[in-house]
Formats: structure tokens, C-alpha cells, sequence
């Protein structure tokens, strides 16, 4: 699937095998991937598929379920979108610019990241609710953010922060800064230089990582659940549905919403993959 | 680093104008999205002063969920610390058919739902699940029992040593290793005496992510956990059990338990980066560190 071989460079023997410890390794390996994650895995599947297409479809289509759906890729997108804007532009401040405070601000990047969600949970609901010091300030405009669809914007784009900026930030530093300076030259302003020279090497960095901002947030629990109200088919976001599902011990229906969601994301991961490779063509081809 | 203000003829002062709104512009996004739910949490633990806060945090329901919290993470921690050195190993040292596969599989916790996660072993282990009857007849409790959280936890910490030690193992390569073995080492010493110290860093570094997450997990853990206060609790659902309480306090007291845990894991990981910046060169992907350079052959 790559270009990058050393073992088979011509006039090297071919080194593979060689070293001890294959068997081991491979079979740990294996053997603790399946236990833990394919044969788990399996079982929402099994257990889904026990049920038959009819009650499939009447479980997906029930409008709970289907609110679900619709709240947690819509509010997984808008908050992905205002990431890939927000992420760009500390991506940008935080490579190209030397300023007081520049590492501190870089750290705190990851908070969203170190975070336990449940703890981001409370402390967003506590922000944005009517009394709160954001909340305070938002609620004379007429925006309630807490208990409102828009409160599981607020979380999620709070947790996904930190996969555009983490994406953005490499290539930015690898950027040829010469291919700016002949724009310059040439007399681009900075905004020219920005569209024609910079974005365009960027995009295919701000679609991962936006990507993976949105696949994390698809499945996102703890921080949402607090600040969401979870009003049913309004605020109900659909890991949320799953757990209520399992509390009243539907095993079978929550394994099928989980195997539809199971199944989006890993779509949502090949998709990530696919842009990945695409990527790494790309600029093995300019080297 | 090459940086863009050292650039020489461009104009003065409406480029120092344009950086100094943009960081601006950077700085109090950070310090409004970011910061000041932190400091929301410590604010609101100290509310009522240092008393209520301590009281909280000493009372035994607290310190139950500390010592859960502590024995999951003690366990799923070096579970996948073995399994990340063995799947590294086997990864980088060797050349077979499906290590793109493999790749994409050991990734594949990342991909889904903490709330998923959490189901599937219920779906397994749970009093109607596969080995539900088998287990209730040799009086074992997976489900809603220690063994079911540390079955999640590890679930959701999966990739994240791996993902750590194998671009690590593949810059390095393999010459070290050859070399010893030519001298007559055996496959535990080639380990132990070279691949290790050449990975040690890469592998605190991922133990650190792994236990802050461990440590934090929230939702995988909530749906085996049972809720029950003083056994299976550990320190997020304890947050969750005392908001909902609306005991307030409690709650944040708790909470800044877990953000001085983030507060710390953030500050030696920057210190892990800057004294190792191979640690931080990766291509892209996500904060856990998407090995993206592997070649997947």
C-alpha cells in the first residue's frame, strides 16, 4: 500500500524475518486485540442482527431514535465547522507567531483532550446556564444556550478543538515559507497569499482533522449529556438514546442503534484513512 | 523555526497590526472556550471555602471512587503497555501481508462510542448476555463489578501506547536490533537492552495519555459501572451522582480532583515534548497521535 521501501531497495538482502520474537509478539498481539476489541465488537453485531429487518426499521424509525440522529450529525457538523475556523486561526498564531505566553497557550490546547468529559460537562453547564457567568451575558440577547440544542454545539466544539489545531499545526510548520516570499514578490498581499499560496496547501490538514473533530463528537457523551437538557426529539443526543435503552433493558434495540452508529463511524474512519493516504502521496510525489 | 516576522521589506506596521488582532483574536477564544471552564471548576469546589471542600473530599463515598479510580487505571494501564510494546514490535521489526489491517483494527477503539463501548460488554458478560448464565452459575460478576470497568476502560485506552511506540520503533529501524543479534543477543536482551532505552521516552509519553484517560473515563464506565455508591464508583461517576444530587460543591470538589490530574498530565507532557521533540513530530491527526507515516505495507 506505500512507496516507501527500504527492505526492497535493490542491492540490499532482504532483511525481514531476522529478528526473534515474531510468533510471540504477533500472537500477543492478535489474541489481545480480539479479546478485547474484535469479539466485543462482534457481539453488537451478533446481538443487532438477531432482530429481524422489520424491527430494525421500526427501531431506527421511531422519532426519538431518528431525532438522534438528525441532532448528533447536525450539531457534529456545525461544531466541526466553527473548529475548522477557530482551529485554523490558533493553528496559524501558534506556529507562526513568537509571543509571551505562546508555549502556556499551546499547552492548553490539549485541555479538552486531559480533561474527563464529565468534568468539562459540568463546568460548561455551570457557564452557560441562565445564571451562569456566560449565560449571564447571553440570556439579555435572548440566546439560552444550556438545555438547548445549541448547549451540545457548545460541548462539542469544545471537545473537538484540539484535532484541527493538532492536525493544522505540523504541516503549517512545514510549509516552504519560499513559495510565500515569490508570492510576494510578485506583489500578493497577505490575503492573496493566503488564498492562492497557503490555504490550498492546508486544506487537505483542515479536512482531517476536521473530520476527526466530527467523528469524535458523533459519539460523544460525557460532556454533553449534563449541558444538553436531554429534552426527548429535541436535545437527545444518540449515545444518550443507547443508555436509555440499556437502563430499560432493551439489549437488543440498543444494540441496534449502536450498530447503526457503529457503523457511521467507522464510514467516517475510512474516509479520515482515505484523505490520510491521499495526503501522504501527495507529498512524497513533491519531495 | 524560521518565523514570518523576520521577513525582511514587507510593510511594518499593518502586518504588526494584522498579527497582533490575530493573537488577539487567538488568546480570548482560548481564554473564553477553553480557560474559563477550568476555572469555573475550581471556583465553584471552593464556593463555600476550604471547609465544605475538604469535607467532600474526605468523606467515604469520595474516597471509594478515588481508590476505584486508582485500581482500573493500575490495571488497564500496563495491559496496554504490554500489548503496545508487542504490537510495536511486531509492526516495525518485521514485514508481512495485512499490517495495514492490523493498523487500522488496533485503531479502531477511537472509532467508537464510549457509550458503545460500555454496551458491548454488557451485550458479553451481562446477566442476558452470552456468558451471562454461565457466569451467574460460577458466581462471577463481570457486569456492574470491578472486571467490567476494567474491561471498558482498557477497551476505550486501547490504541494509545501503541499508537505512541510504533512511528517511534519505525524511525528508529531496525539496524540496532540486527546488530545485537549478530553479536549474539538474545530476542529479551535485543529488547531490553536496546529497543527499550531507545523507547522509553515514547512510552511514558503514551502511558501518560493512556492513564488520563483511564483515569477520567466516563461514559463505557457509567453504562457497567451500576452506579453503586461506595463499590463501582469511580471518580467521574461520583462527579455525576453528586451533581445530579445538586450537591455542588461535592461535585467540583471532586471535579478539580480530576482537572489537577489533567492540569498535571498537561504540564509533564510539555515537558516530555520539549525535552524530546521527536515526541511531537508527527504528521498529523489526533491529540492521542495518529501514526500516519507508518508505511502500511
Amino acid at each position: 500500500m506505500s512507496s516507501r521501501g527500504s527492505t526492497s531497495s535493490p542491492g540490499r538482502p532482504r532483511q525481514g524475518q531476522i529478528l526473534p520474537g515474531f510468533g510471540l509478539t504477533m500472537g500477543y498481539t492478535v489474541s489481545y486485540l480480539s479479546l478485547i476489541v474484535l469479539i466485543p465488537l462482534a457481539a453488537a453485531f451478533l446481538s443487532a442482527g438477531r432482530l429481524p429487518l422489520g424491527q430494525w426499521l421500526h427501531v431506527l424509525l421511531a422519532p426519538r431514535v431518528l431525532a438522534s440522529f438528525r441532532l448528533s450529525i447536525t450539531a457534529s457538523l456545525c461544531a466541526a465547522l466553527i473548529n475548522a475556523v477557530s482551529g485554523l486561526l490558533i493553528a496559524w498564531v501558534l506556529t507562526r507567531y513568537e509571543f509571551p505566553g505562546r508555549r502556556l497557550l499551546d499547552a492548553l490546547v490539549d485541555l479538552p483532550f486531559a480533561l474527563p468529559t464529565a468534568v468539562a460537562g459540568i463546568a460548561l453547564t455551570t457557564l452557560y446556564a441562565p445564571n451562569g457567568w456566560l449565560g449571564r451575558l447571553l440570556a439579555p440577547l435572548g440566546i439560552q444556550v444550556a438545555f438547548t440544542p445549541l448547549g451540545v454545539i457548545v460541548a462539542l466544539t469544545f471537545i473537538g478543538l484540539p484535532f484541527v489545531v493538532r492536525t493544522l499545526q505540523p504541516v503549517l510548520a512545514d510549509l516552504d515559507e519560499d513559495l510565500e516570499r515569490a508570492a510576494e514578490t510578485l506583489g500578493a498581499g497577505p490575503l492573496m497569499v493566503f488564498r492562492t499560496v497557503i490555504f490550498p496547501a492546508l486544506l487537505p490538514a483542515l479536512i482531517t482533522g476536521s473530520a476527526l473533530a466530527f467523528s469524535r463528537a458523533l459519539g460523544e457523551y460525557g460532556s454533553v449529556i449534563f449541558i444538553a437538557g436531554n429534552i426527548p426529539l429535541v436535545s437527545e443526543v444518540v449515545p444518550l438514546v443507547i443508555m436509555t435503552k440499556l437502563e430499560q433493558f432493551q439489549y437488543a434495540e440498543a444494540a441496534v442503534v449502536a450498530v447503526a452508529m457503529l457503523l457511521l463511524s467507522f464510514a467516517m474512519m475510512f474516509v479520515i484513512n482515505a484523505v490520510q493516504l491521499a495526503l501522504q502521496r501527495r507529498y512524497q510525489a513533491r519531495r | 523555526m524560521k518565523r514570518r516576522d523576520s521577513f525582511p521589506g514587507s510593510s511594518g506596521t499593518g502586518r504588526l497590526v494584522g498579527r497582533f488582532l490575530l493573537v488577539s483574536l487567538a488568546v480570548v477564544y482560548l481564554g473564553v472556550f477553553l480557560l474559563l471552564p477550568l476555572v469555573t471548576v475550581f471556583v465553584q469546589a471552593f464556593a463555600k471555602g476550604v471547609g465544605p471542600y475538604l469535607q467532600a473530599l474526605t468523606e467515604g463515598d469520595a474516597l471509594a471512587a478515588m481508590r476505584m479510580t486508582l485500581t482500573v487505571a493500575a490495571i488497564s494501564v500496563p495491559l496496554n503497555t504490554v500489548f503496545g510494546t508487542a504490537a510495536a514490535w511486531a509492526i516495525t521489526k518485521y514485514e508481512f501481508r495485512g499490517k495495514g489491517l492490523l493498523l487500522t483494527l488496533i485503531d479502531l477503539p477511537f472509532a467508537v462510542s464510549p457509550v458503545i463501548a460500555g454496551l458491548i460488554f454488557v451485550l458479553v458478560f451481562g446477566a442476558r448476555g452470552w456468558f451471562g448464565n454461565w457466569l451467574s452459575d460460577h458466581d462471577f460478576k463481570v457486569i456492574f463489578a470491578l472486571p467490567g470497568m476494567v474491561l471498558a476502560t482498557t477497551f476505550i485506552t486501547f490504541p494509545f501506547i501503541a499508537r505512541e511506540l510504533i512511528p517511534l520503533m519505525q524511525a528508529q529501524g531496525r539496524d540496532d536490533e540486527e546488530a545485537a543479534l549478530s553479536l549474539g543477543a538474545s530476542g529479551w536482551r535485543i529488547f531490553r537492552v536496546v529497543t527499550l532505552p531507545n523507547v522509553r521516552w515514547g512510552m511514558l509519553y503514551g502511558i501518560l495519555l493512556c492513564n488520563a484517560r483511564a483515569m477520567g473515563e466516563f461514559g463505557a464506565v457509567s453504562v457497567v459501572s451500576g452506579h453503586i455508591r461506595g463499590e463501582t464508583n469511580t471518580l467521574p461517576l461520583h462527579v455525576e451522582i453528586l451533581y445530579n444530587e445538586y450537591n455542588f460543591v461535592g461535585a467540583f470538589a471532586t471535579a478539580s480532583l480530576l482537572a489537577m490530574l489533567a492540569l498535571v498530565t498537561l504540564g509533564l507532557k510539555a515537558l516530555l515534548e520539549s525535552r524530546h521533540p521527536e515526541l511531537r513530530v508527527r504528521p498529523a491527526g489526533d491529540p492521542a497521535g495518529r501514526p500516519a507515516q507508518v508505511d502500511a505495507k
